[in-house]
C-alpha cells in the first residue's frame, strides 16, 4: 500500500489529490477542534462552581461533589438498568430477524425496528407519562405488597407509577433499534460453512446458534451494548418527563423519590438557574462528559480483547 | 379585534396632549402607531399570556413584531441584563445584586424597573374518589407537603372535614421536579403561614425529600389524575377539571378566585428600598379578608427605566402600556386563566410605564 502511495507522489502530484487530501484533514482536526472547544468552554464555566460556597449551590449540598455524587449514580444506574432490559430482548429480537423468521417477516420486522430509532425522545416521555405509568402503577403496587422483603422492591410504593424502573423501561425502548440493528448485521455474517457445519454434526438450531453465531458475534454484541449504553447515559428529554426526581442515592425501583440523571437534571434545572447555579449544572455536565469518556474508552477495551477471543478468526 | 383597534388609537390619540393626566389614559408618549420588532424571553407561566397580548398588540400595530420565548424566569433576566432581549418575564423580580449590574440595552449609568403584569393563582388540587370541597388550612398543607402528615384520615385532615368521607390510603405528594416560580410561591406561603411546620426557607426549588415530583405545570397536572389519593400545588391556569380545595384564611375558608389573589396583590405594600418605579411586590401572605387568596403568584415584566435606543423605548412603552390595559388583562384572564390587575395597582403600573424613556 505505502509504496504504491509514494510511487505515486513520484509520478505526479495531481490538484485533485491535494484538494481532497487537505479536506480530510481539515474535517479530521475539525472533529478534534470542536471536542476541544466543549472541552476547555465546560472547563472554564465549571470552575467558579468548585470553589463555590454551599450555599449558593441549588439544594445547598455540603460541596459540589455531593450534589454531583447522586446524579451521576442516577445517570449509571439507570443505563445499567435499561441496558439488562435492552441486551437480551435485542438478541432475541435479531436472532429471530436472522435465523428463526422467514424472509418476508424478518425484512417487515427489520424496518419497523428502524422506525423506532425515529421517533423522537419527546413522544417516547410523553407515552411514558401517560400510558406506560399508569400502567405499570397496580403492578408495582403487587410487587411491593408480595415481594417487598427483596431490597430492590421495597416500599412504600410510588402512587404514580413514575419510577426509575419505568424511566428505564422507556429508555430500553429508546435504546433496541440501534442495538438490534448491530446485532442482526452481526449475526447475518456468520460464516455459512461454520453453520452449516454445526447441523451437519446433528446439532438442533439453538445448539447451531449458540455453537457458531454466538461466539462469533460476541465482540458486536459487546459493542452494540455499548452504543445503547452511551445513548441511555446522555438521554434528556424522557428521563426528564417520565423520572420523579430527588437528589438520593438508593437502589429502590419502586419509590417516589429516585435518583435523578445527569442529563435531566440540567434540562430540569436551567431554564430557572442563575447565578453560580448555572456554573454548577455545567460543572454536572463536564462529570457528564468525563462519564460517556470514559465508558466508551471502556468499551473500546472490552471490545479490542474480546476480538481475538471471540472465535471468528 | 377591530374594535380593540379603534380603541388603542383613540387612547393614544387623546394621551398626545396629557401624558399621565389621567391613569386610563395613557397608552404611549406619540399618537402614531408602533413599528418595529420586539424581544421578550422569560417566564413559561406568563408564556400563554404572552402570546394573547403579542397577537393583540401586533393586530392593532401591523408594522410590529412581539417575539416572546418562554426559556424561563433566570435565563430571561439573564438575558435582558446581557442585552439580548429587550424585555424579561420574570416570576422574581430582580434581585439586589441583578440591579447593580450593568444592563447592556439600557441608557448608561440607569437601572431597570420591575412592572407586575400578570397575577395568577396557585390551587391546591387533589384526587380522592369521592372527596368533595376538601378544606385545608396552613399548617395542614405544610404538614401534607413536608410528610409530616401522610394518609388522608389523619386528624388533622378530618377535624376540619366534619362529615367528608376521607379514604385510610396513604396521600401521594406531587411537586414539581423543576425550579418554578410556582414552588416559589407555594413556599413562601406557607413559610409566612405556617413556620412550625413548614421549617425550611421559601426557595423555587422543593425543598422536602416527600412524595412524586413532575415536569412543569402539565406534568404535575398529569401525575395527579393519573394517581389516585393525590394532591399537588399547581397554577391555577394549568388544573383544569381537577377538585380544588378550599384554603382557611382568617377565620373562614376561601374558594379560589382571580378577585380574591388580585385583590391580595392590590393591598400587599411595594418592596423596601428600590426606586419609585420599581413595582416589586412585598405579597401580604397572611392577608385574612374575606375571600381572600394569598396562595397566588406574581409575574413582572421587566424594562429599562431608559433605553438606549429611543425608538425601542417607545415600542417597550406601547406594548407595556397594552399589556396593563384593562382589555389585555381580560384577555389574558380568559385565556391564560390569570388574574386581571386590581383597579388601583393598574394605575400605579401605568404610571411606571409612563416614566419608560
Amino acid at each position: 500500500m505505502t509504496t504504491e502511495t509514494a510511487r505515486t507522489e513520484r509520478v505526479k502530484v495531481r490538484i485533485g489529490d491535494r484538494v481532497f487530501g487537505s479536506s480530510t484533514v481539515i474535517a479530521g482536526s475539525l472533529i478534534l477542534a470542536v471536542l476541544a472547544a466543549v472541552a476547555i468552554f465546560l472547563v472554564v464555566q465549571s470552575l467558579p462552581a468548585f470553589f463555590a460556597p454551599s450555599k449558593e449551590l441549588p439544594g445547598q449540598p455540603a460541596n459540589f461533589w455531593a450534589y454531583v455524587g447522586p446524579l451521576v449514580f442516577g445517570t449509571v444506574w439507570s443505563a445499567a438498568i435499561a441496558l439488562i432490559v435492552a441486551t437480551p430482548l435485542s438478541i432475541g429480537i435479531a436472532l429471530f430477524i436472522s435465523h428463526y423468521a422467514p424472509r418476508r417477516l424478518a425484512q417487515t420486522l427489520g424496518y419497523i425496528i428502524d422506525l423506532l430509532a425515529a421517533v423522537p425522545s419527546v413522544v417516547f416521555g410523553l407515552w411514558g407519562i401517560t400510558v406506560l405509568a399508569p400502567f405499570l402503577q397496580p403492578f408495582y403496587a403487587w410487587l411491593v405488597d408480595h415481594l417487598g422483603w427483596f431490597p430492590l422492591f421495597a416500599g412504600p410504593v410510588s402512587g404514580t407509577g413514575r419510577t426509575i424502573l419505568t424511566a428505564s423501561i422507556v429508555l430500553a425502548v429508546m435504546v433496541l433499534p440501534i442495538m438490534t440493528a448491530i446485532c442482526r448485521e452481526i449475526f447475518l455474517q456468520t460464516p455459512r460453512l461454520h453453520e452449516e457445519a454445526a447441523l451437519a454434526l446433528g446439532a438442533t438450531r439453538w445448539e447451531m446458534v449458540r455453537m457458531a453465531v454466538l461466539p462469533f458475534a460476541r465482540a458486536g454484541i459487546v459493542s452494540a451494548t455499548m452504543l445503547g449504553l452511551g445513548r441511555a447515559l446522555g438521554e434528556t428529554m424522557a428521563v426528564a418527563m417520565v423520572l420523579s426526581p430527588a437528589l438520593v442515592v438508593n437502589f429502590f425501583l419502586l419509590q417516589s423519590r429516585n435518583p435523578n440523571t445527569i442529563a435531566a437534571n440540567i434540562a430540569l434545572q436551567f431554564p430557572e438557574a442563575s447565578g453560580i447555579s448555572v456554573n454548577a449544572l455545567l460543572a454536572t455536565g463536564l462529570v457528564l462528559f468525563v462519564v460517556t469518556l470514559l465508558v466508551n474508552s471502556i468499551a473500546r477495551y472490552v471490545v479490542g480483547r474480546r476480538k481475538a477471543f471471540s472465535g471468528a478468526n | 379585534m377591530a374594535a380593540l383597534a379603534v380603541a388603542t388609537l383613540a387612547l393614544s390619540a387623546c394621551a398626545a396632549n396629557e401624558v399621565g393626566s389621567s391613569p386610563s389614559g395613557s397608552t404611549s408618549a406619540s399618537a402614531k402607531s408602533y413599528s418595529g420588532t420586539l424581544n421578550g424571553i422569560g417566564s413559561s407561566a406568563q408564556g400563554a399570556a404572552e402570546t394573547v397580548w403579542a397577537t393583540g398588540f401586533q393586530t392593532a400595530n401591523p408594522d410590529v413584531t412581539v417575539n416572546y420565548d418562554p426559556q424561563g424566569s433566570g435565563a430571561g433576566r439573564t438575558s435582558f441584563i446581557g442585552g439580548s432581549a429587550d424585555f424579561a418575564g420574570s416570576d422574581a423580580a430582580l434581585s439586589d445584586d441583578e440591579l447593580k449590574s450593568d444592563f447592556v440595552g439600557c441608557a448608561a449609568g440607569t437601572s431597570a424597573i420591575d412592572l407586575p403584569v400578570y397575577i395568577s393563582p396557585i390551587a391546591i388540587v387533589y384526587n380522592v374518589d369521592g372527596l368533595k370541597d376538601l378544606k385545608l388550612d396552613a399548617a395542614t398543607i405544610a404538614g401534607i407537603f413536608s410528610g409530616a402528615i401522610t394518609t388522608w384520615n389523619d386528624p388533622k385532615i378530618s377535624a376540619m372535614n366534619d362529615g367528608a368521607k376521607l379514604p385510610s390510603g396513604a396521600i401521594t405528594v406531587v411537586h414539581r421536579s423543576d425550579d418554578s416560580g410556582t414552588t416559589q410561591n407555594f413556599t413562601e406561603y406557607l413559610a409566612a403561614n405556617a413556620k412550625d411546620v413548614w421549617t425550611k426557607p421559601a426557595s423555587q426549588t422543593y425543598p422536602y425529600q416527600v412524595g412524586d415530583a413532575a415536569k412543569g405545570t402539565s406534568g404535575v397536572a398529569d401525575a395527579v389524575k393519573n394517581a389516585n389519593n393525590s394532591i399537588a400545588y399547581i397554577d391555577d391556569s394549568g388544573a383544569g377539571s381537577l377538585s380544588k380545595a378550599q384554603l382557611k384564611v382568617g377565620d373562614s375558608f376561601s374558594t379560589i378566585s382571580a378577585a380574591g389573589a388580585a385583590d391580595v396583590v392590590a393591598k400587599s405594600p411595594v418592596a423596601d428600598g428600590r426606586d419609585k418605579n420599581d413595582l416589586a411586590i412585598a405579597i401580604d401572605r397572611t392577608n385574612t379578608d374575606k375571600n381572600a387568596w394569598p396562595l397566588v403568584l406574581v409575574s413582572y415584566m421587566i424594562a429599562c427605566q431608559e433605553y438606549k435606543d429611543q425608538a425601542k423605548a417607545d415600542l417597550v412603552k406601547g406594548y407595556a402600556a397594552y399589556v396593563a390595559s384593562d382589555a389585555a388583562q381580560q384577555q389574558a384572564a380568559k385565556s391564560a386563566g390569570s388574574a386581571p390587575l386590581a383597579s388601583e395597582l393598574a394605575a400605579k403600573v401605568k404610571a411606571a410605564i409612563e416614566s419608560i424613556k
